[in-house]
C-alpha cells in the first residue's frame, strides 16, 4: 500500500516539475488554447469513469459512472475540437490584408 | 503480468508521453496543432486500452455515455462562438470536477469501510476538489453568461462564514480519514464542498474572472490527479498534474498582472474590487470629433490599438481589423497591445483578434509595447479601462496600485473609445480620461470604428 503511495508521489512531483518547465514556455498568445487543451487532457478521468460504468459493481455505481463518462467525454471531445478551431486561426502573416489590396 | 494488463499499461504509458509532447507543441503557434493531434492520439490510445480492463463486464452503458458525451461535445466544440470562450471554459471545468467527484463517490460506495487510510485520503481530496470545482465553475459560468449579475455579491460576515465552512470541511475530512467507513461523514463532506464552491466564487467580480477561471482550472486538474492516486493510475496522475500545474501557473501570472498576492487568491478573499470609490479627481474630458481622429490615424506613422473587455462586448474585433487594414494600406504601422488580464480569461483578446484575421506577429505583450509608447503617434483604447489607468503607476494609495499597465499616456496622442462618461467595472476613476493628451470619442465601439474606417477611406 505504501509502495503505491510513494510511487504515486514520485510520478506526481516529477510531472509537476516537468509540467512547470513545459507550460512556462507557452506564450501568453496561446493561453486560451492552453487552457482548453489541458482541460481536454484532464478529461483523462474518463478512463476511471469507463471502468465504473462498465463494471456492474452496483446500480448506483453504474449510474454515477455513466454520468461521469458523459461529462468527461464532453470535455475530451469538445475540448480538442475547440482547441483546434482556435489554433487554426493564429496566422503569422497578414495574407488576407494583402489580398484586399 | 498478463498480455491484457501489459497492453493497458502500454497504452497509458504512450498516452502520458503523447500528452507531454502535445503540451510542448503549444510553445509556438506553428507546432501547436501538431502537438494537439499527438495529445488526441494519446487520449484515443488510453480509452481503447481501458476498454480491455478486466473489471468491465458490459459495454452498453459505456457506449451510451460515450455517445451522449460525444454528441454534446461535438455540438459545443463546433458551435460555441469565440466570444463565449470564457463561459465555455468555465462550463468544462464544471464537467471535469463533476466527473472526478462522481468517480470518487462511486469508489467510496463500492469499498466503504474496507478503504485504507491512503485511499480514503485520496478519495477525500478528489471529492472535495471535484465538488468545489463543480459548483464554483457553475457560478462562474452563470456570471460570465450574465445569468446572474457579474458584480461581486457580498454580505456581512462573508469571510467568517467561508472560513468556518472550509474549516468544518477539513475537520470532517480528518475524521473520515480516521474512520474510513463512516458514510454520513463522507456525504457531509460532499455537501460542504458543493456549498463552499458556490460561496467561494459568489463574491468575485466579473473583472477578476481571469484569476478565478485559472484557479478552477487548477482545482479541476488536481481533482483528476487525486483520482489517479485513488485508482493507482499513473496516467491520471500525470495528466491531472499537468492540468493542475497549468492552471496554477496561469493564476500566478494573472495575479502578477494585477499585483495581487497568490495567498489572497488561494483563500478566495478577493472581493477587493468593491473597495471605496475615490471621489474627486474630476476634470474636463476633451471630446474629439470623428474627422479629427480619422485624420490623426491616417497621417500617423505608428498606431497602437489597446483592446479590453469592451471590445468583446461590442463585438468590435472585425471593425478594428478593417480600420487597421485601411491604415496599413496607407503605410501606417499598426500594432496591438495586449494586457495579460484584458478580457475575462487568459489570452481572451488574442483569440478574438486572431479570429478577426489579425496576424499574431502584430500582437504585442505589455513589456514589449511599453518602450515603444513614446514613439507611438496614436494609441487607441477600445473598451479597456483599468489596464491603462495611470493611477496604478502614479498613486500608491490606489486600489490597483502597482498593477503593471499599458502606458498609453506616454503616446503622442491617446484616443479612448467609450460608451458613456461612466466608470469602469472596478468603479475606479481613471485620470487618463482627463489628461490633455487624451481625446474621447463617445459611442458604441463597433459603430465608431466603422465610421472611422469610412472617414479614413475618404481622406
Amino acid at each position: 500500500m505504501n509502495e503505491v503511495l510513494i510511487a504515486g508521489l514520485y510520478v506526481f512531483v516529477l510531472a509537476a516539475f516537468l509540467g512547470y518547465q513545459v507550460i512556462s514556455r507557452v506564450p501568453p498568445l496561446l493561453h486560451t488554447p492552453l487552457m482548453s487543451a489541458t482541460n481536454a487532457i484532464s478529461g483523462i478521468s474518463l478512463i476511471g469513469s469507463i471502468v465504473t460504468a462498465g463494471a456492474k459493481y452496483n446500480l448506483t455505481s453504474t449510474i454515477l459512472g455513466v454520468v461521469a463518462v458523459t461529462a468527461a467525454t464532453i470535455n475530451v471531445v469538445g475540448g480538442f475540437i475547440i482547441t483546434d478551431r482556435m489554433l487554426k486561426m493564429f496566422k503569422r502573416d497578414a495574407k488576407p490584408a494583402a489580398e484586399k489590396k | 503480468m498478463s498480455a491484457q494488463t501489459l497492453l493497458i499499461e502500454l497504452s497509458y504509458f504512450s498516452a502520458s508521453i503523447l500528452f507531454i509532447l502535445g503540451l510542448k507543441g503549444l510553445s509556438h503557434p506553428d507546432t501547436a496543432r501538431r502537438g494537439m493531434f499527438m495529445a488526441e492520439f494519446g487520449m484515443l490510445l488510453a480509452v481503447i486500452g481501458t476498454l480491455l480492463h478486466r473489471d468491465i463486464v458490459s459495454y452498453e452503458w459505456i457506449i451510451v455515455g460515450l455517445l451522449a458525451g460525444s454528441t454534446i461535445g461535438i455540438a459545443m466544440g463546433l458551435w460555441v462562438p469565440m466570444t463565449a470562450m470564457p463561459q465555455r471554459t468555465a462550463l468544462s471545468h464544471a464537467f471535469g470536477g463533476l466527473a472526478a467527484a462522481l468517480v470518487g463517490v462511486s469508489e467510496f460506495l463500492r469499498h466503504g469501510e474496507h478503504l485504507g487510510t491512503f485511499k480514503v485520503t485520496a478519495l477525500g481530496f478528489e471529492v472535495l476538489l471535484g465538488g468545489i470545482t463543480f459548483t464554483g465553475s457553475l457560478v462562474a459560468f452563470a456570471k460570465l453568461q450574465e445569468l446572474v449579475k457579474g458584480q461581486p455579491i457580498t454580505y456581512k460576515g462573508q469571510n467568517v462564514l467561508n472560513f468556518l465552512l472550509f474549516g468544518s470541511a477539513v475537520v470532517i475530512f480528518i475524521a473520515l480519514v480516521l474512520n474510513p467507513g463512516h458514510t454520513a461523514l463522507f456525504y457531509a463532506m460532499c455537501a460542504l464542498a458543493l456549498l463552499f464552491g458556490v460561496l467561494l466564487v459568489l463574491p468575485i467580480g466579473a473583472a477578476d474572472m481571469p484569476v478565478v477561471i485559472a484557479l478552477l482550472n487548477s482545482y479541476a486538474g488536481l481533482a483528476s490527479a487525486a483520482t489517479g492516486f485513488a485508482l493507482g493510475n499513473n496516467v491520471l496522475i500525470i495528466a491531472g498534474t499537468l492540468d493542475g500545474g497549468s492552471g496554477f501557473i496561469l493564476s500566478i501570472l494573472m495575479c502578477k498582472a494585477m499585483n495581487r498576492s497568490i495567498t489572497n487568491v488561494l483563500f478566495g478573499a478577493f472581493g477587493s474590487a468593491t473597495t471605496t470609490v475615490e471621489a474627486g479627481e474630476e476634470g474636463v474630458m476633451r471630446e474629439v470629433s470623428l474627422e479629427d481622429v480619422a485624420t490623426q490615424l491616417a497621417y500617423a506613422r505608428q498606431v497602437v490599438f489597446v483592446p479590453g473587455y469592451g471590445m468583446a462586448t461590442a463585438q468590435a474585433q472585425n471593425a478594428v481589423r478593417e480600420l487597421a487594414n485601411l491604415l496599413e494600406n496607407r503605410g501606417v504601422q499598426v500594432k496591438y497591445a495586449i494586457h495579460p488580464v484584458a478580457g475575462r480569461m487568459p489570452g481572451h483578446m488574442n483569440v478574438l483578434l486572431a479570429e478577426a484575421n489579425v496576424p499574431y506577429s502584430q500582437l504585442y505583450e505589455l513589456e514589449q509595447i511599453n518602450p515603444e509608447m513614446p514613439t507611438t503617434d496614436v494609441a487607441v483604447v477600445i473598451g479597456a479601462n483599468d489596464v491603462v489607468n495611470p493611477e496604478a503607476r502614479d498613486n500608491p494609495k490606489s486600489a490597483i496600485a502597482g498593477m503593471p499597465i499599458i502606458e498609453v499616456d506616454k503616446a503622442k496622442s491617446v484616443i479612448v473609445l467609450k460608451r458613456g462618461r461612466g466608470k469602469g467595472f472596478s468603479g475606479l476613476e481613471n485620470p487618463l480620461f482627463f489628461k490633455p493628451v487624451t481625446g474621447l470619442l463617445f459611442g458604441d465601439a463597433k459603430t465608431s470604428l466603422n465610421r472611422l474606417a469610412s472617414a479614413v477611406g475618404e481622406l
